[in-house]
């Protein structure tokens, strides 16, 4: 087992920022385990989410910033559901992912290119284009077969469009991601 | 229902490899009356990807939409996919809640939102607005062999705050639609458990994995069918069922429809309206095996008929041999 040493690496302003940033107050967490029992990761992850509310409370910051645990969480809703001190614990992991980010510290590259190549696909053409979507994610994550197989099958059945469907507001929508990149330079 | 119109969005999925929710819920309320009316030139709601990256973009690509519908008039909007549903209704919230944080997004908007419209899961519109009576009404056909594992997905009715709609760990509207039409609906434990979400593609072992577990569970209830009300859940479980099979060394092949296409199948639409040539695992076993009402009603009459012949058959068999 890891051991941590609290004098040397906890981090205050981590445990401030955690609490302002997701609006929900990670002190009251008991470490009743609720949320690890219910959630249908915790065998994936390699910080079970209770652990991870614990590390909050202790400011370990950059332990759970280079977690997996934060990206493999779904927002499947679970763990905020089941939560006997009605912590948002779902919106804290969300919390988390955008820190991981904006840091520069995310573990699970794949996941995050995935997103990546899903919102390409939105600034574009203003909905999602998966066939665009899928395609754009094997070539930069470089597993250029992923899923490979269902091709056969969405052709058999005629699931998919070939073709992106831009939508006339699409200038629309990709103005919402340059305002926010904007918005980013202005307050830093 | 009278009057009420609902903005009907049926996001990216239903546009793709879900083709078949949209068009079996197009049908559906238009046999029921529902007033709908699709926003025009809807966006992307921003989905999982967007809310890893900040919650104010993230709202942003959701309110677009809704004051687009909001422009409209309308109130309510009804939608089919749980994640364009959480998107709304996750944005709602933070924007109703927080002055600032309303601001932040409409300052991305070109046009700003009020905060008028209200997100309505097409279960919920069906269940609640239309009601179980109307629904029974409107059946032709009954599907005698049908047995059936409602599976309402992660975040249909959850979590319960923003939901405001059915119970959040025992759900019962799509159990209660599916008995309304004369289904069989099995007692399923893991209606609410998560199939593996969006990670389908980048994580396809472990949603394999997640998803076996939904169809084990489903086939242990006595199920021969799941029915399901989320084009990802659909997605993992049906189109992707094969490669369950090679990671996890299962042998399932077992159908998996929108609760919605059940409902058409029982108000006698073709399987070609209802889109059931898209599903991988074919149901058309169901389509077969589905009569109407009447053949029903004389197949019932004959089987009671037929049993007392036989119970007569036994009373004779036992006099003449005491």
């Amino acid at each position: 087992m890891k051991t941590i040493n609290l004098t040397e690496s906890t981090d205050w302003n981590f445990i401030e920022e955690v609490k302002k940033e997701s609006g929900q107050d990670p002190s009251l967490c008991y470490q009743c385990g609720n949320c690890t029992a219910g959630c249908p990761y915790s065998n994936f992850y390699d910080y079970p989410v209770s652990q991870i509310m614990r590390l909050i409370q202790t400011g370990q910051k950059e332990t759970i910033l280079t977690s997996r645990a934060i990206w493999l969480c779904a927002t499947c809703e679970t763990c905020t559901t089941r939560c006997p001190c009605e912590i948002d614990v779902a919106h804290i992991m969300d919390v988390l992912r955008i820190m991981a980010r904006r840091e520069n510290k995310v573990s699970e590259k794949d996941i995050k290119t995935f997103y990546d190549s899903f919102l390409d696909s939105i600034k574009k053409f203003g909905r999602l284009y998966e066939v665009g979507t899928l395609i754009s994610y094997n070539l930069r994550s470089g597993h250029l077969f992923t899923d490979s197989d269902l091709g056969p099958k969405v052709l058999a059945h005629n699931k998919i469009h070939f073709l992106p469907k831009k939508i006339k507001g699409s200038e629309k929508v990709a103005k919402i991601f340059e305002r926010y990149q904007e918005s980013l330079k202005k307050h830093g | 229902m009278a009057n009420k119109r609902y903005a009907y969005y049926s996001g990216c999925s239903l546009e793709g490899t879900a083709l078949e929710y949209d068009k079996s819920v197009r049908l559906i309320f238009d046999a029921l009356g529902v007033d709908y009316i699709e926003p025009e030139d809807w966006s992307c709601c921003g989905s999982t990807p967007a809310h890893t990256i900040d919650h104010v973009f993230a709202s942003a690509l959701a309110a677009r939409n809704l004051s687009i519908i909001e422009k409209m008039g309308l109130d309510t909007v009804a939608v089919p996919c749980p994640a364009c549903l959480m998107a709304f209704k996750k944005a709602q919230y933070f924007m109703e809640k927080d002055e600032t944080f309303k601001e932040k997004v409409n300052e991305l908007l070109d046009e700003k939102y009020n905060c008028r419209v209200y997100a309505k899961s097409t279960l919920q519109v069906l269940y609640e607005d239309v009601g179980l009576d109307e629904i029974t009404k409107r059946v032709t056909h009954v599907i005698p062999d049908m047995k059936v594992a409602p599976y309402y997905g992660c975040i249909t009715n959850r979590p319960p705050k923003l939901a405001q709609f059915d119970d959040p760990e025992n759900p019962i509207s799509m159990d209660k639609i599916l008995s309304a039409i004369g289904v069989e609906v099995c007692d399923f434990a893991f209606k609410v458990e998560c199939c593996g979400a969006a990670f389908g593609v980048p994580k396809k072992d472990m949603v394999n994995r997640l998803s076996a577990k939904v169809i084990s569970m489903a086939i242990d209830a006595g199920a021969n069918c799941i029915a399901v009300a989320c084009p990802l859940c659909q997605q993992n479980l049906d189109l992707r069922q094969e490669q369950i099979n090679k990671t996890t060394g299962s042998n399932f092949n077992i159908p998996v429809l929108y609760f919605t296409q059940i409902v058409g199948l029982a108000y006698g639409y073709s399987p070609k309206e209802l889109g059931l040539d898209k599903l991988i695992v074919s149901a058309d076993n169901f389509v077969r095996s589905r009569i109407t009402k009447e053949q029903y009603e004389q197949l019932k009459q004959e089987q009671e008929k037929g049993k007392e012949k036989d119970v007569k058959k036994q009373e004779i068999q036992e006099k003449e041999n005491p």
